[in-house]
């Protein structure tokens, strides 16, 4: 047995007792978020005219890998529209359960609609929780289906607890 | 010397050393045990302590990825091969997307090959730092596990900073990457390049020369280079019996003919040399990384071909050729020649290449994955028989396997 080497390792060990730990208390803190990360979708709207940015064209279910979302798009009424295009989608889901977080289909989307945001703490307890519509994709709305059903018990605001910086392409999105 | 002997009607056979008579006993190992990285199962005979066979038994983690990809566009197909090994996704990305230039014949500009093999070195690294994190624990040395973890971490920081996920990145594309470098990523990588030497130091301080860790792997699990190299196997196991074949020196891809490094070998063939062998190679890693940073220049990371990648994005609002290529490309993807592509490369395992057919369609119309660790696996009952069971999970552990690469 070689004292010497055992020794040197301790050392390592020892060392390493006065210094700050690396480790994080999830989930009472969280890690910061960096800005390109990938997580919950946001649908967005037009800043200055609060029309829907999303047309309708189904662009974001054919390049889907894992065809998690689902788009069914009707005319826009002239006098009232709700989309900026001909188009806007009446149905917008996306199976949070199916989706692999890639971020193609933010890629297809010609008009920069829908947008992978900051927020992944998806957990639910059913099945259909995890499918979110539109409600629950528009930009404004914050947090998770569970996390906004706690906060609604509690009479609070949502909080998602994550220092992020959004990347330029989430026009709107306040995680504050 | 032996001796036969007739009881009840039956004739048996007994050593002289012992009257103990030892009977083969089969054990069930995993598929559900820490020590088996994952989902394998071992079937092993023994005898007394002494390993008489080991059976791997695979198909635990199967999830069909060769049959989806083939039913998935060629674009698509970039988010699937980076879950199979988990531990170094971008060097099955990289060799996805190599073949699937090689079928479209894409030209790759300069600066994305650069960050490709920075990206894939600093995987190596990531998954080498894993492989003495677990392949330690299991002879019981939790320390290291925790040190080489917090590095583990700060590339995957880097991971995220540039690819936008800690794992399965899906960052390159055919004939290019995603998208550019972000502002502060260079600082960060040449704070963690000018740290992790010391790193390193410490890791080798820790086990290196420990007396329990020689104890436990030098001369254990030996493997001949014959047997290793009659299982064709590759990477750093096939290395550490003394065969200096490295798919980045032997068929250079990606411009790893312009990087500057040493493939480590080693001669014994036992677990300690594989241990040691990757020890190495996570230096030279670090040095391909250096190298591939200091001649990262500003310029295209795309091929300009409208028919591999899309468009940029501000010419879709002002060019309606744009978005119909936009519209073509998303919706049915391109199609290549009839033909068929394989293109070799070393992954932190060893030799691993998509065989991509194509029929002339958007989708594969076969996609065939050779992957190191199944090929690596085969050779573990060579290298474990008439060892101690005990050293069993280590020579399991020196050969790394991951399940997800072996079961696809």
């Amino acid at each position: 047995m070689s004292v010497l080497d055992i020794a040197k390792g301790m050392g390592v060990t020892l060392g390493h007792l006065f210094k700050k730990p690396v480790t994080v208390l999830y989930p009472e803190e969280k890690v910061d978020i960096k800005p390109r990360f990938r997580g919950r979708h946001h649908l967005l709207k037009h800043p200055d005219s609060d029309l829907e940015k999303c047309i309708g064209c189904s662009l974001c279910a054919a390049a889907c890998p894992a065809y998690a979302i689902y788009v069914e798009a009707e005319e826009n009424d002239p006098n009232d529209p709700t989309s900026a295009g001909e188009r806007y989608a009446k149905i917008y889901e996306i199976n949070m359960l199916r989706c692999i977080f890639c971020g193609l289909c933010e890629e297809a989307c010609p008009t920069g609609a829908i947008v992978l945001g900051h927020e992944f703490e998806l957990a639910d307890f059913r099945y259909q929780d995890f499918i979110y519509g539109k409600d629950e994709l528009m930009v404004g709305v914050k947090g998770s289906k569970w996390q906004r059903r706690e906060a609604a018990k509690k009479n609070k605001e949502v909080n998602i607890g994550v220092k992020s910086v959004p990347r330029k392409e989430l026009e709107g999105v306040n995680y504050d | 010397m032996s001796k036969t002997i007739t009881k009840n009607n039956k004739k048996e056979t007994i050593s002289n050393k012992s009257e103990f008579k030892t009977k083969l006993m089969r054990i069930n190992m995993g598929p559900q045990h820490p020590s088996t990285h994952g989902v394998l199962r071992l079937v092993v005979d023994l005898e007394g302590e002494v390993v008489a066979a080991v059976k791997p038994q695979i198909g635990y983690l199967h999830t069909g990825f060769e049959k989806t990809m083939e039913n998935r566009s060629y674009m698509q197909n970039v988010t699937y091969p980076n879950r199979m090994d988990y531990t170094a996704s971008f060097s099955h990305d990289l060799a996805y997307v190599l073949s699937a230039e090689k079928l479209m014949d894409a030209v790759v500009p300069i600066r994305a090959q650069r960050v490709r093999v920075l990206l894939t070195e600093l995987n190596r690294i990531a998954s080498h730092l894993i492989y003495f994190a677990t392949g330690l624990l299991d002879m019981g040395a939790l320390t290291l596990y925790f040190y080489t973890m917090r590095e583990r971490e700060d590339i995957l920081d880097l991971f995220e900073m540039i690819a936008g996920a800690r794992m399965n990145y899906g960052y390159f594309r055919i004939g290019g990457l995603a998208y550019d470098v972000p502002e502060g990523f260079e600082e960060k990588l040449r704070a963690f390049i000018s740290k992790f030497p010391k790193m390193m130091q410490q890791y080798a301080d820790l086990f290196a020369k420990n007396d329990i860790f020689l104890a436990r792997s030098k001369g254990i699990g030996v493997l001949s280079q014959e047997i290793a190299l009659d299982y064709a196997m590759t990477g750093p196991s096939l290395r550490a019996t003394g065969v200096g074949l490295d798919f980045r020196k032997a068929a250079p891809y990606s411009g790893y003919e312009d990087y500057d490094f040493n493939v480590p070998t080693a001669t014994a063939g036992d677990v300690y040399s594989r241990f040691m062998v990757r020890f190495e190679e996570m230096g030279e890693s670090l040095k391909i990384v250096e190298q591939a940073l200091n001649r990262l220049e500003p310029g295209p990371i795309k091929d300009p071909s409208r028919h591999i990648s899309l468009p940029p994005r501000d010419e879709l609002a002002s060019s309606m050729e744009a978005v119909i290529f936009h519209f073509k490309l998303v919706t049915e993807g391109f199609h290549p020649a009839k033909a068929e592509s394989y293109v070799a490369t070393e992954s932190a395992r060893g030799e691993l290449g998509y065989f991509l057919v194509s029929d002339g369609g958007s989708m594969p119309y076969r996609v065939k994955v050779r992957v190191p660790s199944l090929i690596n696996l085969q050779a573990l009952e060579s290298a474990c028989k008439g060892g101690l069971f005990a050293d069993l999970v280590m020579t399991l552990a020196s050969f790394d396997p991951i399940l997800g690469d072996i079961d696809k």
